[in-house]
């Protein structure tokens, strides 16, 4: 058991500070751990917003040592030496100490246009694995909003917010374009109204995912590849003008019988 | 297309918590900007160097070798070297040959997505490194001329495909050496080893990913672009080293080129 400094910011919109905690630390703990524990001792008021402990629930996102990162799931052996701060997300409206107001990813969600299968077959629709595996890494996501704080097109300018997704649903967007019965052509919407041309594939959102999903190469990457088939490849437009083939009927391709 | 009419407006502003200073961070985040600066830089000056030095580019029938820089290949002015001329040419051509074609590769690396998440970062400090603030007062990403351009990428990757077959045409010739026969000597291995990683790098780029099989709705719709996208996949997450080796090795693959076209040093034949 060794003692341990905290430096923790206090504050809401009003206005706040740094206040200084010396804590002990017990083998294995996390750095939750010793914010219960300030709390339980020192600062019954220090508001922290967690739920699961185990890095499923992504509620206690928050900057450790200037880093985004869940409080849960950082140990505070892997820290280097000297105090440890922990800071709110930097990205979102404080609401008290180290709690944010994450609503703008829930404004971001509402705009999601929705999966579109087509009609259904009397044999009901069949999805194979290879398609299956596909989306399977975006479905990890426990929605931390870590990728969206560490983005710098809405962290360090705030004017982006209304016409930028973030990648936390760049991976939703990627996870829909790449569903075989969804015959919805998001790539207008994702150029124009979700912002993607502002993502300058710097991977910071990478970096920080707890999930380790990869979410520059395995969907923004993509997404931006499947904006140039539609709006800067003529040669990808004529391959579409001499097939006839359009997104929609590829779709249908993909929908088998049950057996 | 279905987009939701009943979204509401993202409210801006609010008050942010935390210090307002530019990072928190106390590790030595600078680091890897400090090196990308440091190896682009290099490489820039030493290229631009090479590219208006048109000497010593090539190790001809004079030398027993046929040993071309990468640099320099093809070589496509009527000034080129005596045999290192390639079958079509540009009579008249003032400059340097390797100002005809430096613009594909370049074009190639420049647009790049790892070498733009590299650029970014160390150069344009947009931002430096993750949760350090960027220095810029506005931001409008690749949404404009002249960033927007970054979406011409594939077609750097098609014109990357025909100088890596050309630089393997080259490396393949070069175990022919003149008035001696086929052979292997360190100079072969080099250019092999160059057209190598080429072929590595650009196969393992995200717009081949892309085309190879990425765009496709369902893989099970499409089996044979799937297979292509599984085996370029694996590739794709060595992209980073794929793009420093080859990058290094051209470099190096020029300078040993130079080195024995000068006379500096033999081109030693191993059998």
């Amino acid at each position: 058991m060794t003692d341990v400094t905290l430096r923790v910011w206090r504050g809401d919109a009003s206005g706040g500070d740094f206040e200084e905690y010396v804590t002990e630390q017990n083998e294995g703990e996390v750095v939750l751990d010793l914010i219960h524990r300030i709390q339980a001792t020192e600062a019954p008021d220090l508001a922290c917003r967690w739920n699961c402990k185990a890095g499923k629930c992504g509620s206690c996102a928050a900057e450790i040592n200037g880093k985004p990162r869940l409080l849960c799931m950082t140990r505070m052996d892997q820290l280097p030496e000297g105090p440890v701060t922990v800071t709110p997300m930097k990205t979102f409206p404080i609401i008290r100490d180290l709690v944010t107001d994450v609503s703008f990813n829930y404004r971001m969600a509402e705009k999601v246009p929705a999966l579109l299968p087509p009609p259904m077959p009397e044999e009901g629709y069949r999805m194979f694995q290879e398609d299956v595996e596909r989306g399977q890494e975006f479905r990890k996501c426990i929605e931390c909003f870590m990728c969206q704080d560490v983005c710098h097109v809405i962290r360090d300018h705030e004017e982006n917010k209304t016409n930028y997704a973030g990648p936390r649903f760049f991976i939703r967007y990627a996870e829909l374009e790449m569903h075989p019965l969804d015959t919805n052509d998001r790539r207008d919407f994702i150029r124009e109204e979700a912002g993607l041309g502002y993502c300058n594939i710097t991977k910071c959102c990478t970096e920080v995912c707890p999930e380790h999903i990869k979410i520059t190469d395995n969907a923004i990457i993509p997404l931006k590849e499947r904006v140039v088939d539609a709006h800067y490849d003529p040669v990808a437009w004529l391959g579409r003008k001499i097939r006839r083939k359009t997104k929609t009927k590829a779709a249908d391709a993909a929908v088998q019988p049950a057996p | 297309m279905s987009t939701t009419e009943r979204a509401t407006q993202v409210v801006l502003g609010g008050t942010r918590g935390g210090p307002d200073v530019p990072t928190l961070r106390t590790d030595r985040w600078w680091l890897q900007p400090v090196v990308t600066v440091s190896i682009l830089t290099a490489f820039v000056i030493y290229s631009t160097w090479s590219a208006f030095n048109p000497h010593n580019y090539y190790a001809g029938a004079a030398l027993g070798r046929d040993l071309i820089s990468p640099f320099y290949s093809p070589c496509l002015a009527s000034s080129c070297a005596a045999g290192s001329r390639a079958g079509f040419f540009l009579q008249g051509w003032p400059l340097s040959p390797a100002l005809l074609i430096l613009i594909f590769p370049l074009g190639f690396r420049l647009t790049c997505y790892y070498y733009r998440r590299s650029y970014y970062r160390a150069f344009w400090w947009s931002p430096p490194a993750c949760a350090v603030s960027d220095k810029h007062a506005t931001y409008s990403g690749e949404t404009r001329f002249p960033l927007i351009m970054q979406n011409a990428h594939r077609y750097f990757f098609y014109a990357g495909l025909v100088f890596n077959a050309l630089l393997t045409y080259d490396a393949i010739r070069a175990f022919h050496q003149p008035g001696i026969g086929w052979g292997v000597t360190v100079g072969t291995l080099v250019l092999t080893l160059n057209a190598t990683l080429l072929w590595l790098y650009s196969l393992s780029c995200h717009a081949c990913r892309h085309l190879c099989g990425g765009q496709v709705k369902s893989f099970k719709a499409a089996p044979i672009r799937y297979r292509l996208w599984k085996l370029v996949t694996p590739l794709n997450a060595r992209h980073m080293n794929f793009a420093w080796a080859s990058l290094i090795f051209v470099a190096l693959t020029d300078v040993y080129v130079r080195l024995v076209a000068s006379g500096a040093i033999t081109d030693l034949r191993l059998f």
